[in-house]
């Protein structure tokens, strides 16, 4: 089958759209999942439930939205871009108003079916609005400073409302994606110089007046483990034992002693990465971690292949959100950097942020399968 | 720039800045798993040891504590189970209305309810918390019956001492107790350290502690963050304490408790004349081991603190009487040897000796008339002792005592034994700052004044006299079937037809009509037994009380009576038990304490009679085939 030069897959059929849909992707991202649901499996001791059961579930229901979105023309989720960061940003207002209080936390909206994290779905909706608006921009724009206002209101808001419920992890992932995009769109080196200097001596600022007392205690604890043996350095301390101790090949499948023993602490969510690192060694972690780069590599390709901007901006940006789920979890139980609650998606058990992540790979569908639609560099192209 | 251009550029810097992106990205990656391998096979090794420290809970097993038996292989001191009851909280749901109903029960006082509240606090919700100990078979059975009624509490087993003849072997086996600070200090062994373990309190519990102890053994428990135990990976069941007999007969010791009972304070011994071992000890009024094992109230211990019959303390080995006149055994042996008297030596007695200003009188106020040594031993008479010893001296006398055991520990394998005391010119002056006087030497030649003795050096004089060897005592005859015992003991000194002479006299105490213990003596044949007599003043006869009639023993108070001594040996043809008696505050030797060897050593030889009898007789036929020979000598 050829594309259409001229650019146009409006004219796509409903089948050339599947046709379209790479495959070897949604397989991939299956695989990862499967490896999701044996260790969650194996967190509850070899039960299905009640952990990989319903991981299953919000699985289906992911991939079948994952597949739905793949199929919408990108220029319908373009035009939905700023509606959607609106909605978003709303609901997390909301959240710091009325959200259920957990660990300390308000993070989630509980809607009686589903508990929402809307700081989740942030992660995917700050991504397009940054796209779309960078989209709208040439290296000329982007050079100038008063051009940079909006973006930084974008990325402003949703941080001040998520550092404020308040989730350090997402409020640092949410800044480092809209980094990434502030790169990727040709701002200038040196901004990100003064960005960076202004940073660092603002840390011992929000260390003294932004930070919550636990925030504080976690860092202190990184930076000197043995201050505090049985409170949040207990949690690191027995993650590296169980790394340590599943040596090159690990303990087996339902063998980690550390996690089934409940060492291992929050061993279903943040922690799951641990757990087969002990029961599969340093030839299974290594081994996830390639399969897990595989899907970012599918992301650089997918946005190298793109003919707009939008979707080019779309496709990294969720690539860049997936690697810093996967290193700012994998980095932190391995006692890298200090523990923020950063799930690792498709792994963790949690329902929001595994379906945040499946709404982004149907929005990376979208941007494949879409990739050679016209797009006007203001408005939305011919629809 | 076209619009095209300016994509065409916008699309260039997106690429190499995608591309600077990538290499940050695969940086971080090769990051991760460069700590992956620097965890997971640098630090390996370390981290496998934490898990496993994690994983797993070492808990020491006690292994069960050695018997006691006697030498006979009676058992002495055993095992028994002992059945407690406990509750698990977190299956118990209301745990106080749980403990009502078990209060129904069985007793539970207040007291155990505030200590059950307080254990359940402190510990973790699964742990056994006891409700209470040491039930009876009733409660044990009422408490099964109605277990379907209360969740959470079940029946613990575990072991407690116990010793059968209680009270009639608590001074020879002590009793065991939880281990205290000076137990604990200087020793490494894992099981001091495990709540409830009982060590031995003295006697033999204490001597032959590491053996009957055993060593410790444990459970490997995988337990879990909390310490929940969810397996056990493996069992080591210890070493069990090894089986301790003793040279004990447990029917002439009870025997012998039954007997000593009669009086209020007493003590006497039993030891073979030919190996020391010891047949009896026992020390009475007595205690209960048992209650002791169980744990002691506070009330009962400090009861039997303050008794002025002393049931705590061990009289045949810490009990440090004068031996009255039955030292004069080694007055006369030590005369004899030194050759300034020989056996034909006579003595005038008109009931008193004058030295220097002092008069000594002898026991009997009318005198003796003229004795030989026999006839002195066998009448007790103290002015030919007077005589003799002051003849010989202090240090020929001392010398004998020493040679006979007196004066020094014997080395009894029980905790406590006191020396007793022989003295001479050189330990008063060392000890006193005093010079000895020759007075000195005539009292302590009928074993009053600073002689004291221990009722078990008594017996090994006896038992020394009776054999001619340096027997020594004791108790242990095996551990765990390796045997202990010897008759190699070397000769005494002493001239035999010396020796010979005062056997006479202590045949002549007990076998000849007017000797001090004739009305005391055996009289079935092949059984006699020899003795001696002897009676310790306990306080000073005053010149104005001896001019006015001594008060009679029975019309003085308990502690001012004098202490009744008797030592003897049986059967005198052919000694192989010697036997020393004391009743505390008893009066007369030949009159109170006399019988009492008697009766001991009758049923002694009588027991064995009786043993001998069975080992011969074939065992009586149960069906028509002929019976067995059984080889001769065996004991069933």
């Amino acid at each position: 089958m050829t594309l259409d030069v001229s650019g146009d897959s409006a004219a796509l059929s409903f089948t050339e759209k599947l046709a379209q849909i790479p495959w070897s992707f949604v397989f991939l991202v299956t695989i990862v999942a499967c490896v999701g649901f044996a260790m969650l499996y194996s967190a509850a001791n070899g039960q299905i439930d009640p952990w990989a059961s319903r991981q299953m579930l919000r699985f289906g229901v992911g991939l079948a939205l994952m597949l739905f979105i793949g199929m919408i023309d990108i220029r319908v989720w373009m035009k939905m871009t700023y509606p959607l960061y609106g909605l978003v940003l709303v609901l997390l207002v909301g959240v710091d108003l009325f959200g259920s209080v957990g660990k300390g936390a308000q993070r989630w909206i509980d809607l009686g079916f589903v508990q929402l994290q809307p700081s989740e779905i942030m992660k995917v909706t700050l991504v397009m609005a940054l796209a779309r608006y960078f989209h709208g921009a040439s290296l000329e724009d982007t050079g100038r400073i008063p051009y940079l206002i909006v973006p930084l209101l974008i990325v402003g808001a949703p941080v001040a409302l998520v550092l404020a419920q308040p989730n350090l992890g997402t409020s640092l992932m949410l800044i480092m994606a809209s980094g990434a995009m502030f790169f990727l769109s040709g701002v200038r080196w040196w901004k990100f110089a003064l960005v960076i200097g202004a940073i660092l001596i603002a840390i011992p600022l929000s260390w003294q007046f932004l930070l919550h007392d636990y925030q504080r205690d976690r860092v202190e604890t990184f930076l000197d483990p043995d201050s505090d043996p049985l409170g949040t350095g207990y949690h690191i301390t027995q993650s590296k034992i169980a790394f340590g101790s599943g040596g090159l090949t690990g303990k087996g499948f339902l063998q980690g002693t550390q996690s089934h023993l409940n060492f291992l602490p929050e061993k279903q969510t943040d922690f799951i990465f641990t757990m087969l690192a002990e029961e599969f060694g340093l030839v299974g972690s290594i081994s996830f971690l390639v399969l897990y780069c595989l899907l970012l590599l599918f992301g650089f390709v997918i946005a190298g292949r793109c003919r707009h901007q939008y979707g080019r901006l779309l496709a990294l940006g969720l690539t860049v959100n997936l690697f810093l789920y996967l290193f700012i979890n994998v980095a932190m139980i391995m006692g890298l950097i200090p523990v923020v609650g950063v799930p690792l998606p498709l792994i963790s058990y949690g329902g929001t942020a595994t379906l945040a992540v499946m709404v982004g790979f149907g929005l990376l569908m979208s941007v494949h399968v879409h990739r050679d639609v016209r797009m006007s560099r203001r408005g939305l192209g011919d629809l | 720039m076209s619009a095209f251009d300016r994509d065409a550029e916008r699309q260039r810097m997106l690429s190499r800045r995608t591309l600077v992106l990538g290499g940050l990205q695969g940086a971080a990656v090769a990051t991760l798993m460069g700590r992956l391998y620097y965890l997971q096979i640098v630090e390996s090794d370390r981290y496998t040891v934490l898990a496993e420290d994690n994983r797993i809970s070492l808990r020491l097993v006690a292994p069960p504590r050695g018997l006691i038996t006697d030498r006979f292989g009676v058992p002495l001191a055993v095992n028994e189970q002992n059945f407690s009851t406990i509750i698990v909280s977190e299956r118990a749901g209301d745990v106080q209305q749980i403990l009502d109903e078990v209060g129904k029960l069985i007793p539970l006082t207040e007291a155990d309810e505030r200590r059950i509240q307080r254990d359940i606090q402190r510990s973790r919700s699964f742990a056994p918390i006891t409700i209470k100990e040491n039930l009876t078979w009733d409660q044990v059975a009422a408490i099964e019956v109605n277990l379907p009624d209360l969740p959470g509490v079940s029946i613990d087993v575990g072991q407690v001492r116990s010793y059968p003849f209680g009270e009639a072997l608590s001074h020879v086996l002590g009793y065991v107790g939880a281990a205290a600070e000076k137990d604990v200090e200087g020793s490494s062994d894992p099981l001091l350290t495990l709540p409830g373990f009982k060590v031995g309190k003295g006697g033999i519990e204490k001597q032959y502690d590491q053996a009957l102890r055993g060593a410790a053994g444990n459970r490997q428990l995988e337990v879990n963050a909390v310490g929940r135990v969810i397996r056990e990976l493996s069992r080591d069941p210890g070493q069990s304490g090894r089986e301790v007999a003793l040279t004990i007969d447990a029917k002439l010791q009870h025997y012998m408790h039954q007997r000593l009972s009669a009086e209020e304070s007493a003590a006497a011994i039993v030891m073979d004349v030919n190996t020391g071992g010891i047949h009896a000890l026992c020390s009475s009024p007595s205690f209960d081991p048992n209650q002791f094992a169980m744990g002691i109230g506070y009330e009962a211990y400090q009861a039997l603190l303050k008794d002025e019959r002393t049931p705590l303390i061990n009289k045949v080995i810490a009990g440090q009487y004068p031996p009255g006149s039955t030292f004069k055994m080694l007055t006369a042996l030590a005369a004899l040897e030194s050759g300034i008297v020989n056996a034909d030596h006579r003595v005038f007695c008109s009931g008193h000796i004058e030295l220097g200003s002092h008069r000594f009188h002898c026991w009997s106020r009318n005198g003796h008339g003229t004795l030989d040594m026999v006839g002195a031993l066998m009448n007790s008479c103290d002015v030919y002792f007077y005589d003799i010893a002051g003849r010989i001296g202090m240090d020929r006398i001392a010398d004998m005592a020493r040679r006979f055991g007196l004066g020094g520990k014997v080395g009894l394998e029980l905790p406590g034994e006191r020396p007793g005391l022989i003295p001479d010119p050189k330990w008063k002056r060392q000890a006193l700052k005093q010079p000895w006087h020759q007075g000195e030497t005539l009292i302590a030649s009928m074993g009053q004044g600073y002689v004291l003795t221990t009722p078990l050096q008594l017996a090994v004089m006896t038992a020394r006299l009776a054999s001619g060897r340096a027997v020594q005592p004791h108790l242990l005859k095996s551990i765990e079937g390796q045997f202990a015992e010897t008759t190699e003991w070397p000769a005494i000194d002493v001239k035999p037809e010396n020796l010979a002479t005062v056997l006479k006299g202590m045949n002549a105490v007990t076998n000849v009509p007017g000797g001090t213990g004739y009305r005391a003596r055996i009289s079935v044949p092949g059984m006699e037994m020899a003795g001696k007599s002897g009676s310790a003043q306990v306080r000073r006869i005053s010149m104005a009380e001896r001019s006015s009639g001594v008060i009679k023993n029975e019309n003085r108070p308990w502690r001012e009576r004098d202490h009744a001594l008797f030592v003897a040996f049986a059967p005198v043809q052919a000694p192989k038990y010697a036997c020393a008696v004391i009743v505390e505050h008893g009066g007369g030797g030949g009159a109170v304490a006399a019988p009492i060897a008697r009766d001991i050593l009758l049923e002694c030889q009588m027991l064995e009679a009786a043993r001998a009898t069975v080992a011969q007789q074939p065992p009586p036929a149960t069906d028509t085939t002929p019976p067995a020979p059984n080889p001769a000598g065996e004991t069933p």
